[in-house]
């Protein structure tokens, strides 16, 4: 553990000094990846909270879209300032949430249909965002009302680090928040509730409770994270912020990651943006669709080769080689 | 104020299109029901046949008939090539990476489809009269669509009641244990029920492409409602499937009609969101 915590302060040394590092004319670019990354790993880890208790949801799109479509339009039409608008739109996210969850558990919609469940309520989402075209701009999306200047009210500004450090620290609170419920009685219950429903309720654990609580939690950080990503990108879109499209990505992320482990989902983020960047800058606007289709390609091939995830398959395989060692080294 | 006979329009318009919709939940049903693994890339599976249909009567100058058989041939190659190639290695896995490895394949033929044939909008233009009955103008394209079909499904349900290998894979969707311990194969029944779910998406295909033009997005469009129609009809259920599709275009229909596309679909959404919790069995199963 000793050269694991010191790899995990080295590289978040890293991350803290990364915007002075020397990259010549490619910061701009690496810091944007490098948001990118912080941000839908943060979302990623909000959607495995459900995801590692079985609660399977295709519907995380619609939490992302209501988070950034609400700041957006408060900011807008009534320039209430993000930092309010953000807590409004984690509110009305979790309410939402609620309406569909509670009945999900009181009638035990779980497994497959859960996940069906959750992908109408995603796509729900995004035809509403498209037919109230009026208000929301359609499907042609709704570009942030620019203030002046740089503005920490309105949570605008010029230069990129200031969006990479917030967006770093948001990362860290999402890691930490993951952190918590991976060490409370919660996760036993939830843990339990996977397995077992009729059983975990036998033995005393409130199901609709735990599952309320950590639906809750899940759907607000995500629309935080929808916030977050509208801020950043100042252009809010039904098609890239709500919808089966982006469910399936974050969903794609985290599982290539591994949804069990504290980094898994940073670790199926990072790979599948760079990816993502890398085939993009490689293909260029030559082959359009020929770096979608080896993404597409190269995720079946990961989730048939690699079904415990990334950082999971590589960490089954650091301990199985370090075990008969420490073995060795206890008979001597 | 919509006028009656365009409702009336709209009424019949989502009728004639249930009938492919319900072809295609049943293809999907059948898959889901014998394997226990939603193909979210079902629809991406229709959208190729869809676009080898296009090519064979535009380029090729194919009878339609004849294409559509080429359609029915490479949905069942298709169906096949799906279970052995990423199915098979992950049938013990857990059900989000099944579910997520078809999701990887959906990803797969949209952008190999936007690459092949860009995101171009393809029809096969058909010389066929509008009806015109009652003041109503109603495409014989879709009539044919619905009434082939409405053949299709009746087919199937003689081949799953009256064939030996039918009763096999109705006997594998009830109890998937005890089928193995009956002796039979069960890669041998899931091979044929995923070529018959294949040959059904290439049937539905030849019969969408000569209504709606094909681009790599169309599995997006239909995927969703698909599954839905699918889950509502009840595993394994016929009149289910039926009804639910007719049920569901109905709504998309005449909700199109009188307000917008969009809030036909979110209202088709919604009931279907809150069917599951009162009938989560399916629209004709009472809950138990």
């Amino acid at each position: 553990m000793r050269a694991g915590r010191l790899a995990g302060a080295v590289l978040l040394a890293l991350l803290v000094l990364g915007p002075f590092l020397p990259m010549g004319g490619m910061r701009q670019y690496v810091l944007h990846v490098l948001i990118q990354i912080l941000v839908w790993s943060f979302i990623g880890g909000a959607w495995s909270l459900m995801g590692r208790f079985g609660l399977v949801s295709l519907g995380h799109g619609a939490f992302l879209g209501l988070g950034a479509y609400t700041v957006t339009l408060l900011w807008n039409a009534y320039g209430l300032t993000p930092w309010l608008g953000g807590v409004v739109a984690a509110a009305l996210t979790i309410v939402v949430a609620l309406v569909v969850a509670y009945p999900c558990s009181r009638f035990q919609v779980v497994g497959h249909y859960f996940a069906l469940v959750t992908l109408a309520v995603g796509e729900v989402v995004r035809l509403l965002i498209i037919a109230e075209r009026n208000w929301t701009g359609g499907s042609l999306g709704l570009s942030l009302r620019a203030s002046p200047s740089d503005s920490l009210l309105a949570m605008q500004f010029a230069d990129k680090r200031v969006f990479y450090y917030a967006s770093l620290v948001l990362w860290l609170a999402g890691l930490w928040i993951w952190y918590r419920v991976d060490r409370s009685m919660a996760r036993e219950a939830m843990e339990a509730i996977g397995e077992d429903e009729t059983a975990a309720a036998s033995v005393g654990i409130h199901v609709t409770r735990f599952k309320m609580g950590i639906t809750m939690l899940s759907a607000g950080l995500t629309a935080i994270g929808g916030v977050a990503y509208a801020q950043y990108i100042t252009y809010v879109n039904p098609d890239t912020l709500a919808g089966i499209g982006v469910s399936l990505r974050i969903v794609f992320a985290v599982v290539l990651g591994g949804m069990y482990s504290l980094l898994g989902p940073t670790v199926g983020t990072a790979l599948t943006i760079a990816l993502g960047e890398y085939l993009r800058v490689v293909f260029g606007l030559r082959l359009i669709g020929m770096a979608e289709t080896i993404y597409g390609l190269l995720l079946i091939v990961f989730i048939i080769f690699l079904p415990a995830g990334i950082y999971g398959s590589l960490r089954d395989a650091v301990t199985r080689l370090a075990r008969p060692a420490r073995l060795a080294g206890g008979l001597s | 104020m919509i006028e009656p006979i365009f409702l009336l329009e709209a009424a019949v318009n989502g009728i004639l299109l249930s009938g492919v919709l319900a072809l295609l939940a049943l293809g999907l049903n059948l898959i889901f029901g014998v394997v226990d693994i939603v193909w979210i890339a079902y629809v991406d599976l229709v959208m190729v046949c869809m676009y080898l249909v296009y090519f064979l009567v535009m380029v090729y100058g194919w009878p339609l008939w004849l294409a559509g058989l080429g359609s029915l041939a490479l949905g069942a190659l298709l169906g096949l090539g799906v279970h052995l190639l990423i199915i098979t290695p992950i049938l013990g896995s857990a059900p989000v990476n099944q579910l997520l490895a078809t999701g990887g394949l959906l990803f797969f033929l949209q952008s190999f489809a936007t690459f092949l044939w860009t995101t171009d909008h393809k029809t096969v233009r058909l010389a066929l009269p509008i009806l015109e009955v009652g003041g109503m103008f109603l495409s014989f394209v879709r009539l044919i669509a619905f009434v082939i079909s409405l053949l299709a499904m009746l087919g199937l349900w003689v081949f799953l009641r009256r064939t030996y290998i039918g009763t096999a894979i109705r006997a594998v969707s009830q109890d998937r244990e005890a089928m193995a311990l009956m002796g039979a194969n069960p890669q041998y029944v899931y091979l044929v029920t995923s070529a018959i779910g294949g040959a059904m998406a290439g049937l539905a295909g030849a019969l969408l492409v000569i209504q709606y033009s094909v681009h790599p997005f169309f599995g997006a469009a239909f995927g969703p409602l698909t599954f839905m129609i699918c889950v509502l009809g009840g595993l394994g259920n016929m009149v289910g499937a039926f009804v639910a599709a007719v049920v569901m275009s109905e709504i998309i229909s005449i909700g199109g009609v009188v307000i917008s596309t969009e809030m036909g679909y979110v209202i088709a959404f919604v009931v279907f969101i809150v069917m599951m919790f009162v009938r989560p069995g399916g629209l004709l199963v009472r809950r138990g």
